[in-house]
């Protein structure tokens, strides 16, 4: 039933020149549930959002919206949908409140409902205190409110967002993402992109992006299960020589340092994991506390991107 | 319904944020003042004491009254005396003198014959100004009393207008001028229109809401076309008062001539605006538009001396159009009903333009 994914996408693609930006992209999203979309820079995750909104044409492959075509039956979903740009694109000369009446009339907000709906935009967003302020001036996470009430005006069932929260401090991002929820909980299906580990995790489902491919999907407990590795905590007073020392060796998959600290993925089958990291430390001369502990995001996205990024160097 | 509510958005929007924008008001009254100054400057007909050499080859009491009335007109003043026409006309072109008076040596001869011009004046055209005055001359009468003064058809100076053949005014300028100031302004004002929004990565968002082509270009100019009147109304009273330009023909076709052209040139601007990338290209283009327009259209130069290919050229252009209208309307008291040619060639720009701005605009960024 076409009803039960709110965007279908079939080897998407988009080039630009030489680059595939977006690669093949097969993508399911459920209706009424918070998608993310997990990638470094220039992964593709806006080109992505781009298609989905018929903004840009794709190369190759389709995809469904709402059940409409895209880019072909673009124009009827525009009423359906809101579309939160990455860079802020409302009108920085007008204020805010001119702002939220614009997109309500192109959106054909009925005149009685206008104003209330305005208000009501204003005062959910906590914006309420500052109708008159031009946008240009607002600060970095009043502006990504304004961008949030404008794509939200018009009670989209379906809303794409590209990276909302970057330049927003942890509390605003966690206040957005309580936003969020409701919207989820008010039925609307939400695709959201972010580089942001923490966010991603907070998504019901996620598909992670490298080089304008996908690769690994699923709701954030699955990928953790699904990855072929371990994950070995190592304390240690130089981490940048113990990484050295475990980098590239046998059954060691990938060394990331997290400060003081590394996180060593290790092949699933080695029955001892944190006694072996032990071991090649101790052959170093390197003191270190090894301890078994839970695989986050950054670790299926390391797993997942290690084959694309760095051939892992053989040493005997 | 819902697409008039879409354009009336666009509309108050871009009136919003025209009024917060200091520099663009402030060139919608300033351009148009500044030019009919600069214009105004150099179309003053009453002008005085310009250089003059005299060629006296008669020689004779006649000869010298005709030298003594040109003086005291104070419209020249006599700074050389040479003999042949060929010494004027070096003088001329080394710029030493701006009117050159030349007697023949038959002057008595001639000026009993009302037919013919008895002396010629040699007048450097390259200023406008100078013909201009020149003709103050030409209207000189001989205070001659002794014989009954023969009915001149010809004025006494026959002029000889160097560099440039048409004469002009200021009250042939002021009403071109119009066109001019329109064309620079209104198609500015639009060319960067779009190429604004896209730069400031509003139109990503625009072009994501349920916004229609059409709407969004006749809302985007349709500002303009009041702003474009208002510069109308200033120059039409600036050059009344500080000019006396007239306004013979009906005030309403003025207006209704003046409206035709700004929608074509708000429309053409809407077309640079789709192609142009940036806001500068978007300048550039206009002036590449701006050039020929001035220069074409029979606002400078008269249309008629230009070679076939500039004539079927200027016909393309709007302005061209719009002078010979406005000329017409404020000199000659034409309607806009005895030029249907000219009105048809506005309307048929304004449509296609338009229409091309519509097709050419894509709601895609690709
Ligand atoms: N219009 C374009 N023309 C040419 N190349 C483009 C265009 N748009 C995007 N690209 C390229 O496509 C790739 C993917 O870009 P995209 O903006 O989708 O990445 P992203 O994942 O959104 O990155 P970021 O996190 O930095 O926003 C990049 O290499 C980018 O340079
Ligand atoms: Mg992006």
């Amino acid at each position: 039933m076409a009803d039960d994914y709110a965007i279908e996408a079939h080897g998407l693609t988009r080039r630009f020149g030489e680059l595939t930006a977006v690669d093949h992209l097969d993508l399911r999203v459920p209706s009424g549930e918070i998608y993310g979309f997990l990638g470094p820079n220039g992964s593709g995750k806006s080109t992505t959002i781009r298609l989905l909104c018929g903004l840009l044409t794709p190369s190759e492959g389709e995809a469904r919206v709402l059940g409409r075509r895209v880019p072909g039956e673009a124009e009827a979903l525009k009423q359906e949908i809101g579309y939160m740009t990455q860079r802020f694109s409302l009108y920085e000369d007008l204020d805010v409140r001119e702002n939220l009446t614009f997109i309500a009339n192109i959106y054909g907000i009925p005149r009685r409902e206008l104003r209330a709906r305005v208000e009501g935009q204003l005062a959910r967003y906590h914006l309420s205190d500052r109708p008159r302020q031009r946008a240009g001036t607002l600060s970095g996470g009043q502006k990504q409110r304004l961008a949030l009430a404008a794509a939200t005006l018009h009670r989209p069932r379906l809303l794409l967002l590209d990276e909302p929260t970057s330049a927003v401090d942890p509390q605003s991002r966690r206040d957005f993402w309580e936003t969020l929820f409701e919207l989820s909980a008010e039925g609307t299906t939400i695709l959201v992109s972010t580089h942001y580990m923490d966010e991603a995790e907070r998504c019901h489902r996620l598909a992670i992006l490298d080089h304008g491919a996908i690769v690994a999907d699923g709701a954030p407990r699955d990928l953790y299960e699904a990855m072929d590795a371990l994950v070995v905590e190592v304390e240690t007073a130089d981490p940048r020589a113990a990484r050295e020392v475990l980098l590239g060796r046998e059954p060691i998959l990938g060394v990331t340092q997290l400060g003081v600290r590394l996180r060593v993925l290790v092949e699933r089958s080695v029955a001892d994991a944190p006694d072996l990291v032990g071991r090649l430390l101790d052959g170093a001369r390197i003191r270190a506390s090894v301890t078994l502990t839970h695989p986050g995001l950054e670790d299926v996205f390391v797993m997942a991107t290690r084959d694309a990024r760095e051939p892992v160097p053989w040493e005997g | 319904m819902g697409g008039l509510r879409r354009l009336f958005a666009i509309v108050g929007k871009e009136v919003r944020q025209l009024r917060r924008d200091r520099l663009t008001f402030g060139m919608i009254a300033g351009i148009p003042v500044l030019q009919i100054l600069l214009f105004g400057y150099a179309i003053n007909t009453d002008v005085r004491h310009l250089s003059a050499a005299v060629a006296d080859q008669a020689q004779t009491s006649l000869s010298r009254e005709l030298i003594a009335a040109s003086q005291a007109s104070q419209v020249v003043d006599i700074r050389a005396r040479v003999d042949t026409a060929r010494e004027l006309e070096r003088m001329l072109g080394r710029g030493e003198i701006d009117v050159g008076l030349l007697i023949p040596a038959d002057f008595g001869r001639r000026l009993a014959d009302p037919s013919r011009a008895a002396g010629q004046l040699l007048v450097d055209g390259t200023d406008p100004t100078i013909p201009a005055s020149a003709r103050q001359l030409a209207a000189l009468e001989l205070g001659y009393d002794s014989t009954p003064k023969p009915a001149r058809r010809e004025p006494v100076y026959e002029i000889r207008n160097y560099y440039n053949p048409e004469r002009r005014s200021a009250i042939n300028i002021v009403p071109g001028l119009i066109g001019v100031i329109l064309t620079m302004t209104m198609v500015l004002f639009t060319a960067v229109a779009i190429v604004r929004e896209s730069e400031r990565g509003n139109l990503e968002l625009l072009i994501n809401t349920p916004v229609r082509r059409i709407e969004l270009m006749i809302g985007k100019i349709l500002p303009y076309v009041l702003i474009g009147l208002v510069q109308v109304t200033l120059i039409l009273l600036l050059g009344a008062w500080l000019f006396d330009v007239p306004i013979r023909g009906p005030l309403l076709h003025v207006y209704g001539a003046a409206g035709l052209f700004i929608a074509a040139n708000l429309t053409l601007g809407l077309v640079i605006s789709t192609v142009a990338k940036t806001q500068f290209q978007a300048m550039q283009m206009t002036f590449f538009f701006f050039l020929p327009s001035i220069l074409l259209s029979g606002f400078m130069f008269p249309f008629d001396g230009m070679p076939p290919a500039a004539r079927y050229l200027a016909e393309l252009l709007p302005l061209t159009h719009f002078v010979r209208l406005i000329r017409g309307i404020m000199l000659r008291a034409a309607g806009l009903g005895d030029m249907p040619g000219e009105v048809l060639a506005l309307l048929a720009f304004t449509v296609l333009t338009l229409a091309v701005a519509v097709g050419r605009f894509r709601k895609t960024l690709d």
